[in-house]
This record gives structure tokens, C-alpha cells and sequence, in this order.
């Protein structure tokens, strides 16, 4: 079973990080994405990912890298030992993608959604089995970034949650399991900051530069809010927000004006070169 | 850009630069530049692929360590060793 491989879904900023982990770890995947140009950057993207993480020291030495093909459908989920689900963050997406794998895989596959926030037991109505659905949050980028929020929905099964830590303990992450809720632990507190870090900047009480270098010298904030902003995405982001928002009522996940003008123009971050920061083109 | 890489001064110089210009800070050569923080895995990625297609090197294996990036003097030592005088 172990040298099954994973399917990762979603060839975006996630499904490329995650890819980047599991085959950094010497484990085979299959990267699936209904977008061909998507796809067709994703071996780039990964082999980048793969160099940075190998130059910041996070890959067991010597291990063989995990092969990684590509799949323009779905259908290649067949056979997998794990989905991992890193599409978009819509819920009408998430649940017709996670309908259609449920009914291409055996019960007792894991079914694993990497979204930031909406509730997993609401995406479990879509799947056959709600048993086999839980929620990992790995962030970005997955293979720096050491501790991986888990989230086991109410009708999240235990041979499930053993199988997901099992694996997070082959790639190297520890996990901490929480339960479901709108935003779980980190998109519930991260999300409403950075929206608040870019209505300061909005309201012209200071320049996103010195936001972060406030956030990260005083605060002791590993990259600054609105530095983790261009690297989440902001398009995503924003997403999120208006998943929270709707969902908890809070109005400080509304997304501040500047966020949602940034996607406008189509500033959505390291991802597209510029958001809060511009980004050299080698490092995207 | 073509740099002679055999000539460590003036790829001193140009190290420098590109680095002092991205971190928008002056930095002795033998200054470790990731210790005060903020900068990131990104920035170091960013050194990397800078130096290859500069001095048109190839960086790889057990030269892909952090350790070698930390300061512009351990940088132009990574290029005076993996060097010619190639242009990229
Ligand atoms: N970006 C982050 O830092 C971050 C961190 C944690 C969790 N997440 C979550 O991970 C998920 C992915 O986020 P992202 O930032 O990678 O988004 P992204 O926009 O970069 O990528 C999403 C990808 O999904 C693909 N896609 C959309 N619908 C599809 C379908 N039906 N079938 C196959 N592929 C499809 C798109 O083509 C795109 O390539 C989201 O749920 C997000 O909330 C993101």
C-alpha cells in the first residue's frame, strides 16, 4: 500500500507546495488540474520549490525523489492511497470535485481537503463515505513549514485521522488536531489580521514596508501580515475572507477595499509577481 | 550581464550591489545577512538563481546549502570556485 501513489488536486500556489513535500519525502504522486496551463507550469514551479527547500536544509538527505506525473482528469485519482484535495477555495467547486473523486475511489481511501476555511463537515455532505474526509491545513510553502493544522470534522472516522497522521509523520510535520469550525484555528486568527494589516495600510496610517517591519521587529511576526498576503495569494485571500464572513458573521472578515482592488488588478502576489511587493520572475 | 569571475573584487562589487539594492541596506562583506531576520527562504532562492544566470554558473548538490549564501564573501567564494568567465 505504502508505494501507492498521492493524488494532489490543484496544480496552484497548495498542490504544487504539497507536491514539492510529498516527493521531497521520496513518496510518488499524481498532480491533477483542470487547467492545462496550470499544469503545464507545475514541473517548473515544483522543481523550484524542491531546490529551495534542499538549499534551506529541510529534505532527508539522500532520499530519492517521489515521482510526480500529471493528469488532466480526474480519473486519475483511481488507485490512490490518499486524495488531497488543493482546488480553489469555493465550496461548490470543493463539493462537486469531492463528490465525483468519492465515487472513483474505494471506501476508506482518506479524502483530505486542504482548504483554509470552510467547515469539513460541510464539504463531507458531498462524499459517499464521511468517514474517510478530514481536513489537513498545510501553509505555505508546506515543505518549510513544520506543524500542519488538522481537522477532524464530526464525522471524521479514526482509521482516517490515523491514516493523515501517519503520512504527516513520513513527510515530517507534526500535526495538531482541532476541531471543525469556519477558519478552524489559524485562517480564524491570520485572515481577520492581515485584512485589518491592509485597512492600515489603506487608511494611509502607514506603508505596507513598515506594517511588516513592525509586525515582524515588535511582534515577533515571522514574515509580516501583509508579506504572508502576496505569498498566500490574495485572490485566495480574499476568497477566504468572504468564506469566514459568511460563515461566522464577523464583520472583520469583510476584505478591506484595497485587498479586493488588488485582485481587480489582478495583483494577487508572489504568484503573479506583485501584490503588497513586486517579485523578481525567477522566484515566483 | 558578463563577469569575469576571476577577478573576485569586482564580483565582490557586483554582489554587493544586487544585494544592497533588494535589501534596501549597506552590508559589510563578510556580514551575515540572514542573522538580523526578515529575510527570507524566498531571498536566498533569489540569490541563488541571481548568481547562476549572472555569472552563469550552475549551482547544485551539496553547494545548495544556506551556509553559502549567508554572507557576500561566502558567495563570492561559491562563484570563484564554480566559475569561468562565462555570461549568461
Ligand atoms: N495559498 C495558501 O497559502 C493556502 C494555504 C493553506 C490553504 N490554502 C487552500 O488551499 C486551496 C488551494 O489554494 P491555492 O492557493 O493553491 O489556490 P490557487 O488558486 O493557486 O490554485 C487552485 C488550483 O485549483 C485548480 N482547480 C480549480 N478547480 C478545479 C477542478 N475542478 N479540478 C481540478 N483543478 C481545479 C485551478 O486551476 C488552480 O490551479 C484552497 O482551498 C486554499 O484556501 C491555501
Amino acid at each position: 500500500m505504502k508505494t501507492e501513489p498521492i493524488a494532489v488536486l490543484g496544480a496552484g500556489v497548495m498542490g504544487v507546495g504539497i507536491t514539492t513535500l510529498l516527493a521531497g519525502h521520496g513518496l510518488p504522486v499524481r498532480l491533477v488540474d483542470n487547467d492545462p496551463v496550470k499544469l503545464a507550469q507545475a514541473p517548473g514551479r515544483i522543481r523550484r520549490e524542491l531546490r529551495m527547500a534542499q538549499l534551506m536544509g529541510v529534505l532527508p538527505p539522500g532520499r530519492e525523489e517521489g515521482e510526480v506525473s500529471l493528469h488532466g482528469d480526474l480519473s486519475a485519482v483511481r488507485g490512490a492511497r490518499v486524495v488531497i484535495e488543493a482546488i480553489t477555495e469555493n465550496a461548490d467547486l470543493k463539493t462537486a470535485v469531492l463528490a465525483d473523486v468519492s465515487a472513483l475511489v474505494p471506501p476508506a481511501t482518506p479524502l483530505v481537503s486542504n482548504t483554509s476555511s470552510i467547515p469539513i463537515d460541510e464539504l463531507a455532505d458531498a462524499v459517499r463515505h464521511p468517514a474517510d474526509l478530514i481536513g489537513t491545513h498545510f501553509m505555505n510553502p508546506p515543505a518549510l513549514i513544520g506543524t500542519t493544522e488538522v481537522i477532524r470534522g464530526v464525522r471524521t472516522g479514526e482509521a482516517t485521522l490515523e491514516a493523515v497522521r501517519g503520512l504527516l509523520r513520513e513527510v515530517g510535520r507534526r500535526p495538531v488536531v482541532v476541531r471543525d469550525a469556519p477558519g478552524f484555528v489559524t485562517s480564524r486568527l491570520l485572515h481577520p489580521m492581515i485584512n485589518d494589516a491592509a485597512r492600515v495600510v489603506q487608511e494611509g496610517t502607514a506603508s505596507a514596508e513598515d506594517v511588516d517591519a513592525l509586525m515582524q521587529g515588535c511582534l515577533g511576526h515571522p514574515t509580516g501580515p501583509l508579506r504572508t498576503a502576496d505569498l498566500i495569494g490574495i485572490d485566495n485571500l480574499v476568497d477566504s475572507l468572504w468564506v469566514l464572513l459568511k460563515r461566522t458573521g464577523d464583520e472583520g472578515c469583510r476584505p478591506c477595499d484595497l485587498l479586493l482592488q488588488k485582485v481587480a488588478d489582478g495583483h494577487h502576489g508572489r504568484k503573479t509577481g506583485q501584490g503588497f511587493y513586486e517579485y523578481e520572475e525567477s522566484t515566483r | 550581464m558578463t563577469v569575469p569571475t576571476d577577478q573576485p573584487m569586482e564580483v565582490q562589487a557586483a554582489i554587493l550591489t544586487f544585494v544592497e539594492a533588494r535589501t534596501r541596506t549597506s552590508w559589510d562583506p563578510g556580514a551575515d545577512i540572514f542573522a538580523t531576520g526578515g529575510l527570507s527562504s524566498l531571498f536566498a532562492m533569489e540569490l541563488v538563481v541571481h548568481l547562476e544566470k549572472t555569472f552563469g554558473i550552475s549551482i547544485g548538490g551539496a553547494d545548495m546549502r544556506l551556509e553559502n549564501f549567508r554572507t557576500v564573501d561566502s558567495m563570492v567564494g561559491l562563484v570563484t570556485r564554480l566559475g569561468g568567465n562565462v555570461s549568461a
